[in-house]
């Protein structure tokens, strides 16, 4: 009895020490990149620091000046307006991601039944979505060309004067989004649709059908609620992308302009470290990106645990 | 068959057809309108320069400029950067495969004290954005003196907590009777995993290696942030300072973004089916 026992703790002893064996490449990693950069930046948060000169501790100040308001000639102003402009900008361009995923089921929908030249059809529709990045942006810049881009003189052709896409306030972000909207919408979202689409058990349709119902009504009461996880799924991600995107694309063709209405919140943080060698101020955005996206993840998870039908 | 019975399956009949040239007219739509564009960068990159700035615009060039081609690869060193995409990228993926499926095996197969808190962190970790580690490594490498080396490039990320994820669920849905007779016979775990886990977890690596490498392939932000040397860009940064020497210079542009497409795509069409499937195995098991 006692040699068994111990026989087994030595050999579960074994298996620990090769656990950590196995573990230790990966451990090593996740701590020299993941686990002491997060408290470090938190800490980093708290300084004033140019990399050069010694660092300095500033208490709250970075994020007085981040989250802050000021009274100025009787009216409060932000201490810091850019950040909520740029915040702002944020929100618009993740305006697109319901467009998207509209235009996603959309594709999918046409795609989930016996047709001929399927794979011809999906090759295509993914070109985007593989090519996407600095490539496909200078190609949208030259697509944006106010006088001779392919846009504006599509729209010539029906007598439509198009905007100075990319040089105007207005437009700047409309076109980044339809831009993000020709590049994913065919690309992981529809494919991930499609195969809910095929996941769906035909009895159900079947039994819609005997209880009478069109097909707008099997839409609603089937097809939708059954794909509500994917739904669910790539909502989240989108959004938690949505949250840190922005920066390729309007670097390469807006640098962040004009008069700032294409910079995101990424590029606030990229300008302030990278640029300006604001390391504490970065951070300090950087924190609050963190903390914003982790209520909203959260708030997802509470109402979406509701919504979805699994 | 009755009358009314034959009537029925031949309207059902007339009914799908209708639905299927509608879905084709929906499809092909869809389908000019992602072409276009390309077809459009095609157009341009083998136009004259002035060519470009007519109105109404020629689709087919007259007359047909190639030489843009070997005037955009040599305009910047392409070949270098053509080198360091898949050198930074094929090391990125062996490093985050192999360091995932390693911890992923202990996690899914090991017992240990400290495994579920552990693998708990990992989780959370996963929701953090890389903004908020960025800064910090940056800082890490600069004291290190590897900013503006393959180091700064590949090291950082050659560890992913969504990797061993993946593959810790994967792992955890094989079966263990293989294991269980492999132990018997005096197999070593790591002996386990190189002959067990890994040859039954293919589907799962192969997503993994695809994402990865893609993910590497595209990345634009880490690049551009440490490395300075045009010897060291990796593609996206390198045509990205392309852009900023020939600004409106669209014939070339063009060209120099076709021949940094161009094998992605035929990569693409080659493997597309693999491709498919590891979408849908990463975001079931994900």
């Amino acid at each position: 009895m006692q040699i068994k026992r111990i026989r087994s703790w030595n050999k579960q002893r074994q298996e620990s020490t090769a656990a950590y064996a196995f573990l230790f490449p990966n451990f090593l990693g996740f701590l020299a990149f993941t686990s002491l950069p997060v408290l470090a930046s938190l800490l980093l948060a708290f300084t004033d620091w140019d990399i050069l000169t010694p660092l300095k501790w500033v208490g709250f100040d970075n994020f007085i000046k981040l989250l802050g308001c000021h009274k100025e000639a009787g009216h409060i102003v932000a201490n810091d307006p850019l950040f909520w402009k740029y915040m702002g900008n944020t929100f618009y361009l993740m305006l697109a991601i319901p467009v998207g995923m509209g235009l996603s089921l959309i594709l999918a929908l046409a795609m989930n039944q016996k047709l001929k030249g399927i794979v011809f059809f999906r090759t295509i529709y993914f070109l985007p979505t593989i090519s996407a990045g600095i490539a496909l942006y200078m190609l949208w810049r030259w697509i944006y060309n106010p006088d001779f881009g392919l846009i504006n003189n599509l729209l010539a052709k029906i007598g439509m004067r198009g905007p100075d896409w990319l040089s105007s306030t207005t437009w700047s972000k409309p076109a980044l989004m339809i831009m993000g909207l020709w590049t994913s919408m065919g690309g992981y979202n529809m494919v991930l649709y499609l195969a809910g689409l095929q996941g769906i058990d035909p009895e159900l349709y079947e039994a819609a059908g005997i209880d009478g119902a069109n097909k707008w009504q099997k839409f609603w009461n089937v097809t939708w609620p059954m794909l509500t996880p994917t739904t669910f799924f790539i909502f989240i991600m989108s959004m938690m992308g949505g949250f840190q995107g922005g920066f390729d694309a309007a670097y390469v063709m807006t640098g962040g302009g004009p008069a700032g209405s294409t910079t995101t919140i990424m590029y606030y943080i990229y300008n302030n470290a990278f640029q300006w060698f604001k390391m504490g101020y970065a951070a300090a955005i950087a924190w609050v990106l963190f903390i914003l996206v982790f209520i909203v993840t959260l708030i997802n998870w509470k109402v979406g645990g509701k919504l979805v039908h699994y | 068959m009755t009358q009314a019975a034959i009537k029925s399956t031949k309207e059902a009949k007339t009914k799908s057809t209708m639905k299927k040239i509608l879905s084709y007219i929906l499809l092909s739509l869809f389908g000019v309108s992602m072409i276009v564009p390309f077809l459009w960068m095609v157009s341009t990159s083998l136009k004259e320069p002035g060519d470009v700035f007519t109105y109404p615009p020629k689709w087919v060039p007259a007359p047909i400029i190639w030489e843009n081609y070997p005037k955009a690869w040599n305009a910047v060193p392409f070949a270098r950067g053509y080198m360091n995409s898949i050198f930074v990228a094929v090391t990125v993926t062996f490093g985050q495969v192999f360091t995932s499926s390693l911890a992923a095996y202990a996690f899914a197969r090991l017992s240990f004290p400290g495994r579920d808190k552990l693998f708990l962190g990992y989780l959370g970790t996963m929701m953090i954005p890389g903004a908020v580690t960025m800064i910090p490594v940056f800082i890490l490498l600069r004291k290190l003196g590897w900013i503006d080396t393959y180091k700064a490039l590949i090291i950082p990320s050659m560890f992913s907590a969504y990797g061993t994820f993946m593959l810790r669920q994967f792992f955890m849905s094989l079966p263990t009777d293989l294991e269980d007779a492999a132990k018997i016979d005096g197999c070593s775990l790591f002996g386990i995993y190189t002959k067990i886990i890994l040859p039954l977890s293919k589907p799962a690596l192969a997503t993994l290696t695809i994402f990865t490498f893609m993910g590497s392939w595209m990345s634009f932000m880490w690049p551009l942030i440490v490395t300075n040397s045009m010897e060291l860009k990796t593609l996206p940064v390198m045509l990205a300072s392309f852009q900023g020497l020939y600004t409106t210079d669209w014939t070339l542009l063009m060209a120099g973004s076709i021949i940094i497409l161009s094998p992605i795509i035929v990569v693409f069409i080659l493997g597309q089916r693999y491709f498919v499937e590891g979408i849908k195995l990463g975001a079931i098991k994900g």
